[in-house]
């Protein structure tokens, strides 16, 4: 029985401390207040400050538009690459396989100054090339680590069926391999957008001067006011907050119905 | 061994061939898969590719269906060069051992799967009269109408919108037959189509498998680990080994006539005896002369093989062989006695039983004796001396008696060889030929007893022994040795040999000192 | 005919390329940069003098120091926290903790620059914000990293096989035993790769230090910015950049984490 309390004690602790940061936001997103703290009373003057707000507008724009090219390439490549380390021979798949953790293990910041000074050397710094090309550094290991497992699941011999069966090696890979491994590569793809969006300095380091996303603006906002936020923004990310809790669930919920339903 | 086939088959023996492999071999990194083949498949014959695993069957069907390409040699289809052809360029189709029915479309979709690709040519006639063809997809109906047929004849009509999941393995096995046939395809491969069923299913499956290959009238190549099997449904067996092509012929042939220790002993069961040729069509084993019919030259070492059951069990004083019962073991048709016959073990299978402690006596008659040519009858290999005067061979470093190269020399205490006439010789990397007898080599569980190491590849019980093989892990270096002792295939075992017993001899003058 | 064919294997070609363009060049770049400095001419020599300015330097050694004991502390508490989290997540008999598994890792798909200020917005509520720098941005690192910790945790406990520790009670072992010899050993590449996730980003995730401490602490990760963005001598950020991978490469020998398998890595295996 105490251990039961305490397991629930202990829960309920963590939870509040990872949830209290984002309820206070929430809650203070309704008020037209500037500092968090002293309730205005309920209003939602904040969002629509926050929807007229075109800079702000803009920025998420650019974060969501880099977030889907990113992830399209980094899937397109990460994909490719996966099946052709998965029937490469040892000798050529070990090595791709160890470069791979490479930008998985390393530091944030050391993946980003090399890049930098990968694009200062061909004079791409700082442009939109050398910021996708960040982002899919980030990104596509983890396709080939979402799409791998699916590979070593199928049936070594439907590629080989398919192609007996008169189909050309590429009609068998998108008819029969690419529908078997189609979850790996969802997830992979899902997995880039959550990277892209998440990422801070990456992006600080290979960006256009005047390009921001959600993530440099809200750090220079930090960096510049001696307010933490402004009043919009708050807004903002209560927003966010919302809309990525109620995604999630929703994709969870329901691929646990399935789960359930199969058995 | 492999030109001269299937001269005894019964089936379609004047057909073209259809197939043929022209010195094929296959290296996989540096495994030899499948070494140096000749064969030939005839129009509308059932040819199974029988052998343990790793004998090169499944990865020569895999040449055959275009999946692998040879390392070397050919391979003809109705005489044309297909040897490079990509698989789905190849009237051939493939059912797999494990079905690899594809498990995001339902069963009409898996079947049609072919169909769909398939162009045919179809002519037109234009407003001028004239007649000209055009690659043309199946329309929907013919693919309907096909799909329809194929999956009557493996008795699933209305399977159609099943999913793949649902369907059982004998049911998921008649799909991979169906997707493969409704292309009707000139061969149909199958590779071991039916290991994954029960037993019941399988033997239901053999007989519908055989009817299948009776009405559709084309030729299967089909690959089995299971003798039995490979003698109920084939008109042709090819045995294999190690990559390499130990008989073809008709299932009674294989039976009755082996070619070889391991084809006696890998199709049905069957005693064999270490014999000798003592006269003209008289043949020494189990301390007595039999009558066979077989001819070899006299005093030649030979393979002897009795089926257990051409042995007759008589009265104990009125057999050719006398022995006791030690074992019976009823079989459901028959009892399987074990006899000891002097220092031999004499299995005989009979309708009648006996029991243990009977004594007994056995007749063969010469038509129930199989005498065949033995593979070897001692070890040679390839070695060398080193600075402490042993010599490295098969993968190992054994003492030998280095002085026997050079009649009447010694050693000094250097180590240097002192010859017969007083000339110092340094042995260190002379090559040398080593010779070792079947009897001459020990095997042990401690694997630091003896020169070399490696696992136990094959075990051949000869009547009052068992002939094992022992293969080394680097270079594969076969000991081939007789043993009275029970070993397990795998075992990891090291090889003994007593110096005295390695018998060497010069490949060329050692160096000088 | 010849042998071209078309092969899968010819996929990994662009992928390849990209890894050769994009990981290993650049951080050859950074070998190079950080053993390289400007000579007298202006043009690049070959030097050692970063190594040493670094290994000498009090300022950058204490923030090297500072640095590794913030990430030990964060991943210390990350540790303290998740496993007991993890342990009972994993045994408990709901039918779908994989749920209850999601509500304590939500926060890992929300930009962790708004969550770091809205923690911000948090702290300063409760007055830490600009009197304790120190606790603040351990606070954060195990606010932002918790969730790499618990998952893989979570993974290795709750595929851990029941017939284990059904055989150690058997045996006779009691419920301590049981867990510290057979159920901790077993979890332990839980652990290692937990460890080996929250050390690294601990020591140079310099947006958390940077928004909790306003700006007054400066971590190793930030000490690499600073001498890319402010000082503009890239090659000392390169020097550092290749300390801070040896310490990364360190820290997996010691964990063992070159074995592990990255599935985890960031909640690879959640959408």
């Amino acid at each position: 029985m105490v251990k039961k309390i305490l397991s629930v004690a202990l829960c309920v602790a963590v939870l509040v401390f990872i949830y209290s940061p984002i309820l206070l936001l929430v809650v203070y997103s309704f008020t037209d207040a500037n500092v968090i703290g002293k309730w205005e009373g309920f209003s939602f003057k904040l969002y629509a400050d926050l929807f007229q707000n075109r800079e702000i507008m803009r920025i998420l724009l650019n974060t969501v538009v880099l977030a889907l090219v990113a992830a399209v390439l980094s899937t397109v490549i990460g994909t490719a690459g996966a099946i052709g380390i998965f029937y490469s021979k040892k000798k050529v798949a070990a090595p791709l396989k160890g470069i791979s953790q490479i930008p998985i293990i390393n530091a944030e910041i050391v993946t980003a100054i090399s890049l930098a000074l990968l694009f200062s050397f061909i004079s791409l710094y700082r442009t939109y090339f050398s910021l996708i090309v960040g982002h899919m550094v980030l990104c596509t290991p983890f396709v080939v680590l979402s799409v791998m497992p699916k590979l070593k699941q199928m049936d070594p011999n439907v590629y080989e069926a398919a192609l007996d069966l008169g189909a050309s090696p590429s009609t068998a890979l998108f008819k029969v391999v690419i529908p078997q491994i189609f979850s790996g590569i969802v997830s992979g793809f899902m997995l880039s957008i959550t990277l892209s969006l998440d990422d801070y300095i990456v992006t600080a380091f290979t960006k256009p001067r005047t390009f921001d996303t959600i993530s440099t603006y809200v750090y220079n906002a930090v960096k510049n006011g001696t307010n933490s936020s402004t009043p919009a923004l708050r807004a903002l990310s209560a927003l966010i907050f919302i809309v990525m809790i109620a995604a999630v669930l929703a994709v969870n919920l329901r691929a646990g119905k399935k789960k359930e339903g199969a058995k | 061994m492999a030109e001269n086939k299937n001269d005894a088959m019964n089936s379609p023996s004047k057909a073209e061939k259809i197939i043929e492999i022209v010195g094929a071999s296959k290296i996989f990194d540096d495994t030899v898969a499948v070494d140096n083949i000749d064969l030939y498949v005839r129009k509308g014959e059932f040819i199974t590719f029988l052998g343990p695993s790793g004998c090169g069957k499944t990865t020569t069907l895999r040449m055959i269906a275009g999946f692998d390409i040879p390392t070397s040699g050919k391979i003809l289809l109705g005489g044309k060069d297909i040897t490079n052809l990509p698989p789905n360029k190849r009237p051939i189709n493939t059912v797999f051992q494990r079905y690899a029915l594809f498990p995001h479309y339902n069963i009409y979709d898996n079947v049609a799967f072919g169909l769909k690709l398939k162009k045919i040519p179809v002519t037109y006639v234009n407003a001028k009269g004239e007649t000209y063809t055009k690659m043309q997809k199946l329309t929907r109906r013919e693919i309907d109408e096909k799909v329809k047929n194929a999956l009557a004849v493996v008795d699933l009509e209305g399977f159609e919108k099943r999913s793949v999941s649902t369907l059982s393995g004998g049911q998921q096995q008649r799909v991979a037959i169906a997707r493969a046939i409704v292309n009707e395809p000139e061969i149909l491969l199958l590779d071991e189509p039916l290991g994954a069923l029960d037993l019941k299913m399988r033997k239901e499956m053999q007989i519908e498998l055989k009817a299948m290959h009776k009405k559709l009238g084309i030729t299967f190549i089909y690959v089995t680990h299971d003798q039995e099997e490979a003698l109920t449904m084939s008109d042709t067996i090819v045995v294999m080994k190690d990559g390499q092509i130990q008989q073809i012929g008709t299932p009674t042939a294989i039976y009755n006539e082996p070619a070889n220790a391991f084809v006696a002993n890998f199709i049905g069961d069957s005693n064999l005896f270490n014999g000798t040729m003592v006269g003209k069509m008289s043949v020494r084993f189990c301390n007595r002369n039999f009558k066979c019919l077989d001819d070899f030259a006299l005093h030649e070492k030979v393979d002897v093989v009795v089926r257990p059951e051409d042995i007759r069990m008589t009265d104990a004083d009125k057999g050719m062989l006398k022995g006791e019962v030690i074992s019976v073991v009823f079989k459901g048709v028959h009892y399987e006695i074990t006899v000891k016959a002097g220092k031999t073990e004499v299995v005989v299978q009979s309708t009648e039983s006996r029991n243990v402690g009977d004594v007994i006596g056995l007749d063969i008659l010469p038509d129930g004796i199989h005498i065949m040519k033995k593979e070897f009858t001692v070890n040679r290999y390839d070695g060398y001396i080193t600075k402490r005067n042993t010599v490295a061979f098969g993968d190992g470093e054994f003492e030998c008696d280095v002085t026997q190269l050079y009649p009447g020399s010694l050693l000094d205490e250097e180590g240097y060889l002192v010859t017969a006439d007083g000339e110092k010789l340094d042995l260190t990397d002379t090559d040398v030929t080593v010779e070792v007898g079947f009897t001459d080599i020990e095997i042990s569980d401690d694997a630091d007893a003896g020169g070399a190491r490696g696992h136990i590849v094959s075990i051949i019980y000869k009547g009052d022994h068992y002939q094992v093989i022992v293969r080394t892990e680097e270079n594969e270096e076969d000991f081939v040795l007789d043993t009275e002792d029970l070993w397990n295939e795998n075992d990891f075992v090291s090889v003994k040999i007593p110096p005295e017993k390695i018998r060497l001899s010069l490949k060329q003058e050692a160096k000088q000192k | 005919m010849t042998k071209l064919r078309f092969s899968r294997k010819q996929l990994c070609i662009p992928y390849a390329l990209f890894l050769i363009l994009f990981v290993v060049f650049p951080m050859l770049m950074i070998l190079f940069y950080a053993f390289t400095g400007e000579g007298a001419d202006g043009g690049l020599t070959f030097t050692f003098a970063n190594f040493a300015d670094f290994f000498t330097s009090r300022a950058k050694l204490s923030t090297l120091l500072m640095s590794i004991t913030i990430a030990i502390i964060s991943t210390a508490i990350c540790l303290i926290i998740a496993y007991p989290l993890a342990y009972i997540l994993a045994r408990s008999n709901l039918k779908r903790k994989n749920v209850l598994l999601m509500i304590f890792i939500m926060p890992m798909w929300i930009n962790f620059v708004l969550r770091i200020t809205a923690l911000r917005e948090l702290l300063d509520l409760v007055g830490l914000l600009g009197t304790e720098n120190y606790l603040n941005t351990i606070i954060g690192m195990v606010y932002d990293f918790l969730p790499f910790m618990l998952l893989p945790l979570y993974t290795t406990l709750e595929k851990l096989d029941k017939s284990y520790l059904e055989a150690a009670a058997d045996l006779g072992g009691n419920k301590f035993t049981v867990f510290t010899r057979v159920t901790f050993p077993l979890s332990m590449p839980g652990v290692i790769s937990g460890i080996t996730m929250v050390f690294m980003p601990s020591m140079t995730n310099y947006v958390v230090s940077d928004t909790l401490s306003n700006f007054n602490i400066t971590i190793l990760g930030k000490l690499i910015d600073e001498y890319f963005t402010t000082y503009d001598n890239w090659h000392m950020g390169s020097m550092i950049s290749i300390i801070l991978l040896v310490i990364i490469f360190l820290t997996l020998l010691a964990t063992g984490g070159f074995k592990e398998d990255k599935s985890n890595a960031r909640g690879a295996n959640l959408w």
